[in-house]
């Protein structure tokens, strides 16, 4: 591309941002005994590095699961494994078995914040350079805007370099498998997406919209010829990759099963802490979680989930076309955020990735909701002392997306792909004229709220009887949008088909 | 949804390259801040709890006020906003007091200064006519001028990191400077004089404002062939310009003048007991010179020529701040930087009085008086080195092949520096190594590029007033 010298300023913006966020403090920083999930990952680096591989997930002497347990799939093992090597290159001290619990300095904040950044360089980074260059219909500026959002996006950089996670590794690879399979790669890109769930098993929120969307370009090349070719070959290569991932924990049927009960831990009940979803938004009202009993709880949620995301995914199969699936990817994840079992707050970055990649298309909406998902995280970056880079990076974000997509200008009803729905409430409702405005009322609503929420967090203290009470208001509050986005992007995929066929096609 | 667009400022580039980078001192905040963090904290404590006659004799701490009195006033009016914030940071006897909360005050007065440094880039831009080149927003010299000033990451990482209020003073500067593009020649002068009161290191090129106003606003008219015209000499425009300066000098010097606390004043602002390179060396002439001179005693030792116990002990390396002897050639006093100093400056200065280029010949002298005092100064901060690059402005293609190599020399010095030297045995012998290599590198190339400035400068025609800058 011409402005490759625009793009590469833009990833420099974009590191320089995230390198400055890390230079606060991280979760559970000098809080003994469990600190966070910071020591957590220092603890795997130094259980992976110390223990043979039988021993990682299980429980022993040197392994006390109740400290920090390894709770994801073996790819992040592996990847702790390589950190750790570098970590005994560089400083021994800092993964020596038992002795460095709770290791604490700041050479060792510099290398674990380095680790971070390298893996978001290598996967994540490139993974949004290529998706925006390989968008269609719009101008290499605006490409390169697109990029700077999304690389701009605040929760990513929080939760990544504030509090401290890996998620670029596996959003990156879940990023790279929407660009195999939307450019038809399928191969390739079903293997970076099996790559993606064995990292997080998180992922799965996106399995769906992937298995969907392969199986209706499967059933459009024929099911008797080409179609039921694709159709083998994808499931060798998923098959092969999780052998390949899985490798040393097949040996032993009793290694798979403990590794899936630390993944899934359904012990764990139907949500815990403060989070923006629906279970914790109704125990406000009714205590489902102390009411109803464990398997109960699974059943619900489990229906739920299901029923609310069945229609966009049975529309994939039978419709399969690129911006469809990512549409479906944003509704199957929010879907899977709101009603399903053990969901934690960061699970939201799994939400705000697609919502990123369908930026150029409804710039107005995506906006508003990466803003709420950022709101969502607040109770947790504020524990976290983060609030000033979130309220920079969120301001940073806006400025961006105002400044690049003018989305105030983008709020009619085709700009945001609403047409065919209102001429279908038109029909039966001759005055339904006015879903514009309310979108924009809503809009404002959703701003002034989230900002007064966060002024009232920050300044006042809650009352004594109720200590919860501002991350309860900021989940109910964020809940409430999230609710509405859910209904905006189902009505987005359905309504579709209309104009679906009427206009070129648009892969 | 009108008035939200206007509030966001859609579409207005220069909005967002401003609150950008605002945005982006505010992730500095947490960086790490040198010793003038607490130079700057002791000064707010001084001139809060101590009376006036006090400021320029207060020595508890090491880092006594040495800038002239607008600054101390303006310390003086930021400590009543800090006790807000933290009243202890206000306490003389505090030395290095560093809490959360006067990090946060010191950041943001920092950041909130550098308005005036925004304002002084808005009106710079106005005096541009970009109406030659395309559409294209990356092409135009307003958009390109506002990117190197608001985003000079040499500014960023002096005042934001390291901790200092460089920003607003080259506000007050660049706004003088286009004040005089405007015509509007009596503020420019006293901007100027209210900013030499700020901090003199600006003193460094009032010769060019000088030699410009007499020159060019003395002389209301040129002569055809632009030389000048004796006879349109206006004396009211000198004796303003005089009543000006003379009367925003009697506000900084009058109180201390009553005091009879001048001389003391004066021996806080020209400090000449420091030594002629400041610890960590700048990058200009004396470095060069100081290293030619630790090469050839090297040599000397080697060869036998020079008797090891004359050579004194004190090494210029070591890192204190004391005066040194040289060991073979000539010793420098301040008397003689000074003088080479003004040799330094007299070319360009004559070129402005001969020569006028209207307002950008001015610029142009400015900068080779800012740098001509750079390269040859007494005890110069390398950050005097900003003065010099403010000014510039990018007109024809940027770096020749010579140049561009050198940039990129850059480079894998800083590899050796940062990596691989402090693997060699080296590190304990001459730990000042990689400074030594990296301020003589870059007083090469800060060398070359004067050489270059002044050659334009002598070589280009003068240009008759009627024609636009």
């Amino acid at each position: 591309m011409e402005k490759w010298y625009l793009m590469t300023i833009v990833v420099l913006i974009g590191l320089t941002v995230r390198w400055t966020v890390s230079l606060n403090s991280y979760s559970g920083a000098g809080k003994p005994p469990m600190f966070g999930d910071y020591e957590a990952q220092r603890h795997w680096q130094e259980i992976t590095f110390n223990l043979p591989v039988k021993q990682w997930y299980f429980n022993s002497s040197d392994n006390n699961l109740q400290y920090w347990g390894l709770d994801y799939p073996p790819l992040t093992a592996y990847h702790s494994l390589l950190c750790a090597y570098m970590a005994k290159f560089i400083n021994p001290d800092w993964i020596a078995l038992h002795t460095s619990r709770g290791y604490e300095s700041q050479a060792h904040k510099l290398f674990m914040r380095t680790t971070v950044l390298i893996a978001d360089l290598l996967i994540y980074i490139p993974a949004v350079v290529l998706y925006c260059c390989c968008l269609k219909d719009i101008s290499t500026k605006k490409k390169i805007a697109n990029a700077l959002c999304i690389l701009l996006y605040p929760g990513l950089i929080l939760i990544d370099y504030g509090h401290f996670q890996y998620n670029s590794v596996s959003l990156g690879f879940a990023l790279w498998g929407v660009l195999g399979v939307s450019c038809d790669w399928d191969l390739l890109g079903s293997l970076a997406f099996c790559l993606a769930i064995n990292y997080k098993q998180m992922e799965l929120y996106h399995s769906l919209p992937f298995f969907c969307f392969l199986l209706g370009k499967c059933f459009k090349k024929g099911l008797k010829g080409k179609g039921f070719v694709l159709l083998v070959k994808l499931a060798c290569t998923v098959v092969a990759s999780f052998i390949l991932c899985w490798l040393p924990f097949f040996t032993e049927r009793e290694q798979t099963l403990q590794v899936l009960r630390r993944l899934f831990p359904v012990d764990r009940g139907l949500f815990e802490d403060k989070v923006a979803n629906i279970w914790c938004s109704f125990n406000v009202f009714l205590k489902i979680r102390d009411i109803l009993p464990r398997h109960i709880q699974l059943i619900m949620s489990f229906c739920f989930t299901f029923l609310s995301l069945l229609p966009a995914c049975i529309k994939l199969i039978l419709q399969p076309s690129s911006k469809g699936f990512k549409f479906t990817l944003v509704s199957c994840a929010l879907s899977f955020f709101l009603f399903s079992f053990q969901v934690h707050e960061k699970s939201i970055l799994l939400v705000s990735l697609p919502v990123c990649l369908v930026l150029s298309e409804i710039p107005f909406m995506s906006t508003w909701f990466l803003l709420v998902s950022t709101f969502s995280l607040l109770p947790l970056l504020l524990k976290d002392e983060l609030l000033m880079p979130s309220v920079v990076t969120t301001m940073a974000f806006f400025i961006a997306c105002v400044t690049s997509f003018s989305i105030f200008e983008k709020t009619s009803e085709e700009e945001l792909q609403l047409k065919s729905f209102s001429i279908s409430v038109r029909k039966y409702l001759p005055c339904f004229t006015f879903l514009s405005r309310m979108i924009q009322y809503l809009f404002l609503i959703s701003v002034i709220t989230m900002v007064l929420l966060t002024l009232m967090t920050v300044t006042l203290d809650p009352p004594q009887k109720l200590p919860d009470l501002f991350s309860v208001l900021v989940c109910f509050v964020s809940c409430l949008n999230f609710l509405f986005f859910l209904v905006y992007f189902n009505i987005i995929i359905m309504w579709d088909s209309k104009s679906g066929r009427n206009q070129k096609k648009i892969s | 949804m009108a008035a939200f667009t206007i509030a966001a400022g859609t579409g207005n580039w220069f909005s967002a390259l401003a609150l950008g980078v605002t945005l982006l001192k505010c992730l500095l905040i947490p960086t790490y801040h040198s010793t003038d963090f607490e130079v700057h904290r002791n000064w707010l404590a001084i001139t809060h709890s101590l009376p006036i006659s006090q400021w320029y004799y207060e020595a508890t701490s090491e880092w006594t006020l040495d800038y002239p009195p607008f600054f101390a006033w303006f310390e003086y009016i930021l400590s009543h906003v800090a006790k807000y914030f933290d009243q202890e940071m206000l306490n003389v006897r505090n030395l290095n007091y560093s809490s959360s909360r006067t990090l946060l005050f010191q950041r943001f007065s920092v950041i909130f200064m550098d308005v005036l440094f925004v304002y002084a880039v808005h009106e710079c831009c106005k005096c541009i006519d970009g109406k030659k080149v395309g559409k294209e927003l990356t092409e135009k010299p307003k958009f390109i001028l506002s990117v190197l000033l608001l985003w000079n990451f040499g500014l960023l990482i002096v005042d934001h990191i390291h901790f200092q209020y460089n920003g607003f003073l080259f506000g007050l500067m660049l706004l003088s400077i286009a004040r005089l593009f405007q015509k509007r020649h009596m503020e420019g002068a006293f901007l100027f004089a209210v900013l030499l009161h700020f901090k003199h290191i600006y003193l460094y090129v009032a010769p060019a404002y000088g030699v410009y106003l007499l020159r060019s606003y003395c002389f209301t008219a040129n002569k055809p062939d632009g030389s000048i015209r004796w006879n349109s000499f206006s004396f009211v425009r000198v004796i303003s310009l005089g009543l000006v300066v003379f009367l925003v000098s009697a506000l900084s010097l009058g109180p201390f003048l009553a005091l009879n606390q001048l001389p003391q004043v004066f021996s806080r602002l020209f400090p000449f007991k420091r030594g002629l390179c400041h610890a960590y060396w700048a990058p200009n002439f004396w470095a060069l010179y100081n290293a030619l001179d630790k090469v050839l005693s090297v040599i000397g030792l080697k060869l036998k020529f020079l008797d090891p116990n004359n050579i004194p002990k004190a090494s210029m390396t070591s890192g204190l701040v004391q005066q040194f002897q040289h060991t073979v050639l000539p010793s420098v006093t301040p008397l003689a930087t000074l003088i080479c100093t003004l040799i330094a400056i007299l070319p360009s200065i004559f070129c402005l009085w001969f020569k006028p280029q209207g307002p950008r010949g001015f610029l142009r002298c400015l900068t080779l008086c800012a740098l001509s005092s750079f390269m040859f100064g007494w005890h110069v901060h390398e950050k005097a080195i900003l003065l010099a690059i403010l000014p510039m402005r990018k007109e024809k293609p940027l770096f020749n092949w010579m140049e561009t190599f050198y940039l990129l020399g850059l480079g894998p010095l800083e590899v050796c520096c940062e990596f691989v030297f402090p693997f060699t045995s080296w590190k304990v012998k001459y730990p000042f190594l990689p400074l030594l290599l990296t301020s003589v590198y870059c007083a090469v190339g800060i060398t070359y590029a004067w050489f270059k400035l002044y050659v334009s400068v002598l070589i280009d025609p003068p240009v008759g007033k009627t024609k636009k800058q």
